[in-house]
C-alpha cells in the first residue's frame, strides 16, 4: 500500500508562467520516458523479480518515481497558472487547453497519450533490467 | 510564538533529511550489512520524525502518522496548501 505525504520531495516554486515551456516539459509527466512510464515500469515489474535486493530496489524507486511525477505535474501547473486567452493562443498551447483547459493530462511533448506499451514488463530480470536501463539511461 | 520554529527552516529540515533517507535507503536494499550507511540511515530517519512531529504540532501535519500530534480539536489535513499551490511545501 502507499501513503502521500504532503509536500513535494524537492520544492517547486516558479514566478513566470511559460506555456512554450510547459508544452515540452509535460513530456517528463505522460511521455515514453516520463515518471509515470518509469513508476508503472518498476511497480509493474517488481512482483516477478526472483532477487529480493532488485525487488526492494524496484519498489523504492517505482514509489520515488511517482514524487518525481508529482514534481513535474507541479512545474506544468505553475508554468501555466491563470494564462490569459491571448497567452494561450500566442504560446501555441490552444491545441492542449481545447480538451484539458490548465489541468494536468499525461501526453508527450507530441501529444501522445500516456500509454501503457511505453513500457515492458516480462518477468525474466535481465529483461526487465535491460529495459529499466534503456528507459532511465535517456533521462540520466 | 517565540518558541515556535520558522515555517520555512523547519521545511527545510524535513526535505533535507528525506533526501538523506531516500538516498541511503535505496543503498541500503543492495548493502543491508553496511554499518556506516545503518548508522547514517537511523540518524537522518531520527531527524526527519522529529521535524516532521514538529511542523504536525506547531503548523499541520504532512503525513497520516503525525496528524495525531497536531495541538488543534479540528482535523486540520485540508488547511494548508496544497504542494504545488502558492504557500505549500
Amino acid at each position: 500500500m502507499w501513503n502521500y505525504e504532503k509536500r513535494l520531495q524537492y520544492p517547486v516554486k516558479i514566478t513566470q508562467t511559460n506555456p512554450k515551456i510547459a508544452q515540452i516539459i509535460i513530456t517528463q509527466f505522460g511521455g515514453p520516458d516520463g515518471e509515470l512510464a518509469a513508476s508503472m515500469r518498476y511497480l509493474s515489474q517488481r512482483y516477478t523479480m526472483p532477487y529480493k535486493e532488485v525487488t526492494g530496489v524496484l519498489t523504492d524507486i517505482g514509489t520515488e518515481e511517482l514524487a518525481h511525477m508529482e514534481i513535474i505535474c507541479a512545474i506544468v501547473y505553475q508554468l501555466t497558472k491563470d494564462l490569459t486567452p491571448e497567452e494561450i493562443e500566442q504560446s501555441g498551447f490552444g491545441k492542449y487547453y481545447v480538451d484539458h483547459t490548465l489541468a494536468l493530462w499525461p501526453q508527450a511533448a507530441s501529444g501522445t497519450p500516456w500509454t501503457a506499451t511505453y513500457f515492458q514488463s516480462k518477468g525474466d530480470p535481465i529483461t526487465d533490467l535491460h529495459e529499466d536501463m534503456a528507459a532511465d539511461g535517456t533521462i540520466v | 510564538m517565540s518558541d515556535c520554529p520558522c515555517r520555512n527552516d523547519l521545511m527545510e529540515r524535513i526535505n533535507e533529511a528525506s533526501f538523506a533517507v531516500d538516498d541511503v535507503k535505496l543503498y541500503l536494499d543492495t548493502h543491508p550489512w553496511d554499518d556506516e550507511a545503518l548508522v547514517y540511515f537511523q540518524e537522518y530517519s531520527r531527524m526527519r520524525n522529529e521535524a516532521l512531529k514538529e511542523y504536525a504540532k506547531h503548523y499541520s501535519p504532512l503525513t497520516v502518522d503525525t496528524a495525531s500530534y497536531s495541538e488543534d480539536a479540528r482535523w486540520k489535513w485540508i488547511d494548508e496548501p496544497w504542494p504545488w499551490q502558492e504557500g505549500g511545501c
